[in-house]
């Protein structure tokens, strides 16, 4: 399978950029948060990529999608990186419909994601309950009643919780934390007795929330993939999401290095453009060799995500940990070679150190990544 | 079918005819050695006669050099065949039948430079492994600055007098001819006096004293010219254009460097499984977790920078690539093979020092440490490689 778009993937690509560039550029990212919204995206923004098919893009043809790549996911994300766009598109596009890929029934699939691919309906994952990133280390638990389900726990950095229609719950049914055995998922309707969002006003100007739930009653088609079994289809669905976060981390790593090379040519000291010196050039110079190593990472896992017998696990550690890790040094580049300029809030760049921090977090660090490909090796 | 899957068949199924056993590294374990490595010429001595006859099935095919017109003996292959092919071999874990700086560097400098005279005169013994050639590039006061070369090439007519000496010149006491950088205009700004010649190293006049490198081999020689008459023919593109040729020969050998070095191909093996076999495993993980955690960095890295050559691969026949990814990949490649190599003598503690004796597999990873210190400075050193990349690729002046 070959590493090079195809042309329908370079048609998305040159959409995607046109229509980030001009309905979404860095500026409205910066509107959200000094207007302090409260959605904290755009609606209209949301509606029209429901037009374009972008929500659905992940969903199957049969369900009112458009049944595309992975790698087409990717491309998508590593855009939306290179203008910091804010909107759900990860958390309810890519994430939680690649869950209800691999986890829902027949009849849940039919339910939602018509109105997902429809911009209907916002999905938020319920995972985390730590600061890092721990899949198997699940407490909160989920207890079975006469007539369904109970809900207790406490779940942390659930990317567009608040914002919401379906949470998909990350439980533990039986076992202990640590173990994958006895994980299970469920639908959780956000507004149900007993779930409690709190947003948290994060670093990047992005959502993410803490949520509780007191004893949330849940019926029994709220399980959402076997009972017990539920991590299996989450860890492929975390490791197509983290490949696109990755993706995410390439775009906003090459537009940072890119806006540092336009000042590099331009900005004048000791009677000299600043990219003439050559301490400047060859941290250029390597940082643009890590970029494209960081890329065939990306683009790597995307192809093998799009093959549904192939392992992806490798390849998806891989890509994140890289993308991570050059995605870290670009913008901590960019801000050096912008000089002061670099550390005003007026300027641009420091969005990007901020959404690099918070992308590099999710589901997983460079160190998370790298013990998980040293396990997966068996050493 | 597919014509690419039926050349893929029919290619697995000569292979397997046709790649004696021997020829065939096992699959675990087995470390490729020098006497694995066959450099062809009129004074090859082969280590056995599988290794002969490999070369010589090989050959017939033009499949040494597979993406050559097989007008000049090579195998007529496209991109994508040659892909296949290469993955048939790696499958295989076939021995390369022939290591070549006729075929990586040379060979593509001609099929785009040459007469079709000269093609048809040199190409053909390279591909079959019978000249073999070596490379008349720096000298003691053109290393970096290669452009500020002196050997001279006077204009006697219907041949040149070539004088002057050359240093690091990789096996010129074993290579039967050179391709050679001279000045043929001492007037000219630097880069336009410069003419590429070809000539047999057993011209009167020639010779050659091996240089011996901290790695205790003798790979290298300094090379001296004493009136040495090379005919005219055998001067390669225009005269005083050499320096496009230089440069273009230039790529191909960064290319060739970085997948030598870059990627672990058959006939190596990964550092983590001789971590694991040296080191142990403590619950499952590697016993020394500063260690660990190196490795699977260098392995990672290494995972990306080879996805990195396949992509470029996958690029260039979709017709979208950038074609400056040379400098890129020489860089990376060999400073990941000094990171490798640093890792290795960690992996093997003191017995990392023997230098003599069975014991020690006479000091194979300390010679291989050592000796990939010359990785990052050979083909143009990694600040060199920056350099072009700073200026030719992302286009910062000065
Ligand atoms: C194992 C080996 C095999 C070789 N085989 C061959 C061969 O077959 N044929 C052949 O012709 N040559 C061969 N070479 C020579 C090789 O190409 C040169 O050594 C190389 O180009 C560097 O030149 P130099 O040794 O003169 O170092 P110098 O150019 O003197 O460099 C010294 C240091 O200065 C740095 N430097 C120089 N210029 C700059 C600059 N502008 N900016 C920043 N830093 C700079 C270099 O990077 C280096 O660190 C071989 C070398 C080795 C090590």
């Amino acid at each position: 399978m070959s590493l090079a778009y195809n042309d329908d993937e370079r048609m998305l690509l040159e959409a995607a950029q046109e229509f980030l560039r001009a309905e979404s550029p860095v500026s409205a990212l910066r509107g959200l948060r000094d207007s302090a919204d409260a959605d904290g995206f755009s609606r209209a923004l949301w509606a029209r990529m429901a037009e374009m098919g972008w929500t659905g893009l992940l969903v199957p043809e049969v369900h009112g999608g458009l049944g595309f790549s992975h790698m087409g996911a990717g491309i998508l994300c590593e855009h939306m990186g290179r203008t910091l766009c804010a909107s759900p598109f990860f958390a309810t596009a890519v994430l939680g419909v690649t869950v209800l890929n691999h986890a829902a029934s027949a009849a849940q699939k039919a339910a939602l994601l018509p109105r997902v691919a429809a911009g209907e309906c916002i999905l938020a994952l319920a995972l985390e309950e730590s600061a890092r990133h721990d899949p198997l280390a699940i407490t909160t638990r989920v207890t079975a009643t006469a007539d369904g389900f109970v809900l207790e726990g406490e779940k942390r950095f659930v990317l567009d919780a608040h914002v919401a229609d379906t949470l998909i719950v990350v439980a533990r049914t039986s076992g202990a934390a640590g173990e994958a055995h006895g994980i299970s998922l469920f639908l959780v309707d956000a507004g149900a007795p007993g779930v409690v969002v709190e947003r948290n006003a994060m670093v990047d100007s992005r959502n993410a929330a803490t949520v509780t739930f007191q004893a949330v009653r849940l019926s029994p088609e709220a399980l959402l993939g076997p009972l017990d079994g539920g991590f299996a289809p989450l860890e492929r669905a975390l490791d197509v999401a983290r490949s696109c976060t990755a993706a995410e981390l390439l775009g906003v790593a090459t537009e940072a290095f890119e806006r540092t090379l336009d000042y590099l040519r331009q900005r004048k000291q000791f009677g000299k453009i600043i990219g003439e010196f050559q301490g400047l050039q060859h941290r250029a110079a390597t940082l643009f060799c890590e970029l494209e190593l960081a890329r065939s990472a990306v683009l790597g896992a995307l192809r093998v995500a799009d093959r549904p017998d192939a392992d992806l696990a490798a390849a998806a550690s891989l890509a994140k940990a890289r993308a991570t890790d050059t995605a870290t040094l670009a913008v901590n580049e960019a801000v050096q070679m912008h000089g002061g300029i670099g550390m005003t809030d007026d300027f641009e760049i420091g969005f990007f150190m901020k959404r690099a921090a918070a992308l590099r977090m999710l589901m997983g660090d460079a160190y998370y990544h790298t013990n998980r490909y040293a396990t997966l090796a068996g050493y | 079918m597919d014509p690419l899957d039926s050349f893929r068949l029919d290619t697995r199924d000569w292979l397997e005819q046709n790649c004696p056993d021997a020829m065939r590294f096992a699959p675990s374990g087995d470390v490729m050695t020098d006497a694995d490595v066959c450099w062809g010429g009129r004074n090859c001595v082969f280590s056995c006669d599988e290794q002969r006859v490999w070369l010589m099935r090989m050959a017939e095919r033009g499949w040494t050099a597979p993406t050559w017109p097989r007008e000049y003996g090579g195998g007529g292959l496209d991109r994508a065949q040659a892909k296949v092919l290469a993955e048939e071999l790696q499958r295989i874990r076939a021995h390369n039948p022939l290591d070549s700086f006729g075929i990586s560097m040379l060979g593509p400098a001609l099929l785009k430079y040459g007469t079709h005279e000269q093609k048809a005169q040199f190409l053909p013994p390279i591909v079959r492994g019978e000249i073999r050639w070596c490379q008349g590039y720096s000298e003691p006061n053109a290393g970096s600055d290669l452009a500020g070369l002196q050997t001279r090439a006077e204009d006697m007519g219907d041949h040149f007098l070539v004088n002057g000496q050359k240093v690091w010149t990789s096996y010129a006491d074993k290579a039967d001819w050179i391709f050679c950088l001279v000045r043929t205009d001492f007037a000219a700004p630097k880069h336009q006096g410069i003419s590429f010649v070809l000539f047999d190293m057993q011209s009167p006049g020639v010779s050659t004293h091996p240089t011996r490198l901290i790695s205790g081999a003798s790979p290298f020689c300094e090379t001296f010219f004493d009136n040495v008459r090379v005919p005219k023919t055998q001067l390669v593109g225009e005269l005083n254009r050499g320096w496009d040729i230089a440069k273009y020969l230039l790529t191909h050998e960064r290319e060739m460097i970085s997948r030598l070095f870059g990627v672990t191909g058959a006939g190596q093996v990964a550092p983590a499984d001789i971590a694991v076999r040296r080191i142990g495993l403590e619950h499952g993980k590697l016993a020394e977790p500063g260690l660990r955690g190196d490795i699977a960095r260098l392995e990672m890295d290494a995972a990306a920078f080879g996805l990195t050559l396949e992509r470029l691969r996958d690029e260039a026949r979709a017709g979208v690539g950038t074609g400056a990814a040379s400098s890129m990949l020489k860089y990376y490649g060999t400073e990941l093979n000094k990171r490798r190599q640093e890792l290795l003598v960690s992996i093997h503690g003191s017995d990392a020092l023997g230098w003599e004796g069975a014991a020690f597999e006479d000091g194979l990873v300390a010679r291989s440490w050592l000796r990939s210190k010359g990785n990052s400075i050979e083909g143009g050193t990694s600040e060199v490689q920056l350099n072009v990349i700073a200026k030719r690729i992302l286009g910062l002046p000065g």
